[in-house]
């Protein structure tokens, strides 16, 4: 008999701000296509989403209830960001609540609420805001809870401390739940080292990717190539945990070196300001370009433009930034400290503070095709194994289990 | 009958420093890595020494005096012998301690253990002649037969072998050229005339490969149970080749797997056997006939499943490093400054381009073992930074030639 599964996330594509997003759409799907079932739960009514393979279920309009709220909590708050001031982020978040605290129990009232009226074998919940619905859904329900950590606030932080509140909802999520999901060993050893779980309960299931087929170059693309520009790619938030600062660190050494290297930062966050007058300082503004946030069509375009992708997290639970790049045939340079680093050997990687050995990579990579072709040939076979269907018969051993 | 021979392989490679892109042009000390690891060649030899060559030499030698039939066969490459020179001269002398027993063989082969023959006939004899030189100085004796670097043998190889004035030479047992023959004779290459000597690679890779494998179903194994296997041969053949990297002693096999035990037992338990004996290589030539005549046209070689050239050759990375490596032949010779041409020669060590091996996994565990490099594109960056200082300098040197020459 197939389990049907109460799974609480935080947002989904094309409303998506990250890889949180994409991996609950990508897991989702495959779980589904094994005859599943799954009831997905968003703290707010979405438009645009296309999700034949499940049911969704959010506040407002499934349910006549008193929770309606029109929530966009950004799911990455980051520490300067949260810590700092909390009112100043939710300003930022527009969101009608005025504390994180009441936001979450909204949202899990609501989990509690969908809970008592769904018929379900197991809960499972993804990251720390969805926590608090998950313990709620199996407080009312007294189904297994399993708790999906794909990113710490240790890994957010980026080394620069953690918010005590989102600690402790991630660690009473984590204590709750029957089963913690790792989307990396890296991440898991963190859950051991910081949140006091049983390594016994961890699961480790590595993220997958979504394959599609690759649309032709757009014509504007094709100039850039032709003019025998070399370009390499940041994709990301532009936080600490990401580690742009290293990526222009690495960018200016190679300036130092060489004229017809650009760099492309393709993200926004809170050092963004930052990053710029960075850049401008170091006299490297004509070569570092910022793009701001891009989706879909326009990212895989830029990954296709990009001669390398580099990943230069300080801390990174898995990272699929580099799957996108591989599979868009695109080699990349990713740092120790990460995830996905457990799952490709087909890349060069480098620890995220050795800005030497990233740059003599990046410019090894761009000036030795045959490197640059191996890379990208076998990565990308490499990256296409890597598929969510692995991913989901994981959960659904898991699911079977608690 | 039958005659087991025994051959060793002796190498080390001069391995590359981790040599960033912003080196080059700075740094020419390409391979004196320092500190505590694989990549500080000094570090490896004294290591090495110490697990394999000088506990396994010191055994080999007091068998030699217990057992007055026994026989070994080396071979050595120049960078090896170089490097026991500069870094543990005692495991030098207890080499020569051995050869000097009159019954331990040493072959010739090139001197930078190089793939040179792939790429050009005029290097590959220049460096089996060094090579010659080189085994002579330090031993005193003459090489008689020949092994190619990664036991890479060909029709064309034995021939080129055959010129050089050699009464043997060696290759894989690879099951499809032998067809219905077994390995234990002495066999004829097509188009010359001297002996071939083709490994058993069951027995040999049961030492080498399979000794401390536990999912093995003859693990452990016992020098009795592999004295019993040479016996069987009796009758089947007269020759049993067995053909090993010498680290496989305390290096490859641990000396926890109880692998020094295993040798220190196997000439005794071989011995019981009244039909069984040892003999070098060239010993065998003397004494046994050619029995037929085997055809390779095409390259093989001792490694992996496939048994050719493609963890040296296989991807584009390599092939590209051989050939912007060997592209720089006639201008190292012309420039013809003896430093340029000796460190031209140390990156076509064949290990420098099996570390970018990028093969599957199967084959790839083992590869990555013996990996001093985090990655096979960490081995490549280092490789082809390094390269093109090599080449910048090479350069200048050819400007100054021509400069001084007009």
């Amino acid at each position: 008999m197939n389990k049907k599964v109460l799974m609480f996330g935080w947002e989904f594509p094309p409303h998506n701000s990250g890889g949180l997003g994409v991996a609950c759409y990508g897991l989702s799907k495959a779980i589904s296509k094994t005859g599943t079932k799954i009831i997905f739960v968003l703290p707010k009514k979405l438009k645009g989403i296309k999700s034949s393979f499940l049911k969704i279920v959010s506040p407002g309009t499934t349910y006549k209830t008193s929770y309606y709220f029109n929530s966009s909590i950004y799911p990455y708050a980051t520490s300067s960001t949260s810590q700092k001031a909390t009112s100043d982020f939710f300003k930022f978040a527009d969101i009608k609540g005025n504390s994180l605290v009441e936001e979450v129990l909204r949202y899990a009232s609501f989990g509690g609420e969908v809970a008592k009226k769904e018929k379900f074998d197991v809960i499972h919940a993804h990251d720390w805001l969805s926590f608090g619905a998950g313990l709620q859904a199996k407080k009312e329900s007294g189904k297994p809870l399993v708790a999906h950590v794909h990113a710490t606030e240790f890994d957010r932080g980026g080394g620069t401390g953690i918010n005590p509140f989102v600690y402790r909802l991630e660690r009473k999520g984590m204590e709750g739940a029957d089963k913690v999901i790792a989307v990396s060993n890296f991440t898991k050893e963190l859950i051991v080292k910081h949140y006091g779980i049983s390594p016994e309960k961890v699961e480790v299931v590595h993220n997958g990717i979504d394959f599609t087929e690759k649309e032709e170059l757009s014509e504007n693309i094709h100039k850039v190539k032709e003019a025998g520009k070399k370009i390499v790619l940041f994709v990301g938030r532009l936080t600490l945990q990401k580690g742009p600062d290293y990526f222009i660190k690495a960018a200016k050494r190679i300036c130092d070196f060489s004229e017809d290297i650009y760099f492309v930062i393709s993200g926004s966050g809170d050092m963004e300001y930052q990053l710029i007058e960075e850049v401008a300082r170091m006299g490297i503004s004509d070569k570092v370009l910022f793009t701001g946030f891009l989706r879909e069509k326009g990212l895989s375009e830029i990954y296709r433009t990009a001669d390398l992708f580099v990943m230069p997290s300080v801390s990174e639970p898995f990272g699929i930034t580099p799957l996108e790049s591989l599979i868009n045939g695109t080699p990349v340079l990713i740092s120790n400290q990460s995830g996905v680093s457990e799952v490709i050997t087909h890349a060069l990687k480098v620890d995220f503070w050795d800005v030497d050995d990233m740059a003599g990579k990046i410019l090894a990579t761009l000036n030795y095709g045959s490197l640059s072709d191996c890379l990208v040939e076998n990565g990308r076979k490499e990256a296409e194994k890597l598929t969510w269907d692995s991913a989901a018969e994981k959960c659904i051993s898991i699911y079977n289990n608690v | 009958m039958p005659s087991v021979c025994f051959y060793f392989q002796v190498h080390q490679p001069y391995r590359i420093k981790k040599y960033t892109f912003f080196d080059i042009g700075k740094d020419s000390s390409y391979f004196e890595g320092e500190g505590e690891n694989n990549l500080n060649n000094r570090f490896v030899m004294e290591k090495v020494a110490r697990k394999c060559y000088l506990p396994t030499n010191k055994m080999l030698f007091n068998l030699l005096k217990k057992h007055p039939e026994l026989r070994f066969t080396f071979s050595f490459s120049g960078t090896v012998l170089e490097q026991m020179e500069r870094y543990t001269p005692k495991v030098l002398d207890s080499f020569r301690d051995l050869v000097s027993t009159g019954r331990v063989e040493v072959l010739a082969e090139t001197y930078y253990h190089s793939l040179s023959f792939l790429y050009s006939k005029e290097e590959f004899r220049k460096q089996v002649s060094m090579s010659r030189e080189k085994i002579k100085e330090l031993f005193a004796v003459e090489p008689r037969v020949f092994r190619c670097t990664e036991l890479a043998y060909s029709n064309e190889i034995a021939k080129e072998a055959e010129e050089m004035g050699f009464e043997g030479i060696l290759g894989e047992g690879v099951d499809h050229i032998l067809g219905w023959r077994n390995p234990n004779f002495l066999y004829k290459p097509k188009g010359s005339s001297i002996g071939l000597f083709l490994k058993n690679y069951r027995l040999s890779d049961d030492i080498a490969f399979r000794f401390s494998e536990r999912s093995w179903k003859e693990h452990p194994l016992t020098a009795e149970k592999f004295a019993r296997w040479v016996s069987d041969v009796n009758g089947n053949g007269e020759i049993i080749n067995l053909f090993m990297d010498y680290e496989t002693f305390g290096e490859h096999q641990w000396e926890e797997t109880g692998i020094f035990n295993f040798l220190e037992v196997l000439p005794e338990k071989i011995l019981e056997n009244q039909d069984n004996n040892f003999s070098t290589l060239s010993e065998s030539i003397d004494r046994y006939q050619t029995r037929d005549e085997v055809d390779v046209p095409y390259i093989t070689s001792w490694a992996d499943t496939e048994r050719d050239l493609s963890a040296w050759v296989g991807n584009d990375m390599q092939k590209d490093a051989l050939k912007k490596l060997y592209d720089l032949e006639r201008d190292v010779v012309s420039v013809g400054d003896e430093e340029m041409i000796d460190c031209w020669r140390k990156f076509q060590t064949s290990d420098q381009v099996y570390y970018m091996s990028t093969k599957g996994m199967g084959d790839g565990t083992v590869h990555n073992y013996f990996n001093p490099y985090g990655s096979h594109y960490d081995a490549f960056i280092y490789f082809t930074n390094a390269l093109s200082d090599f080449k910048l300098k090479l350069e200048e040197k050819k400007t100054n030639k021509d400069f001084s020459k007009s």
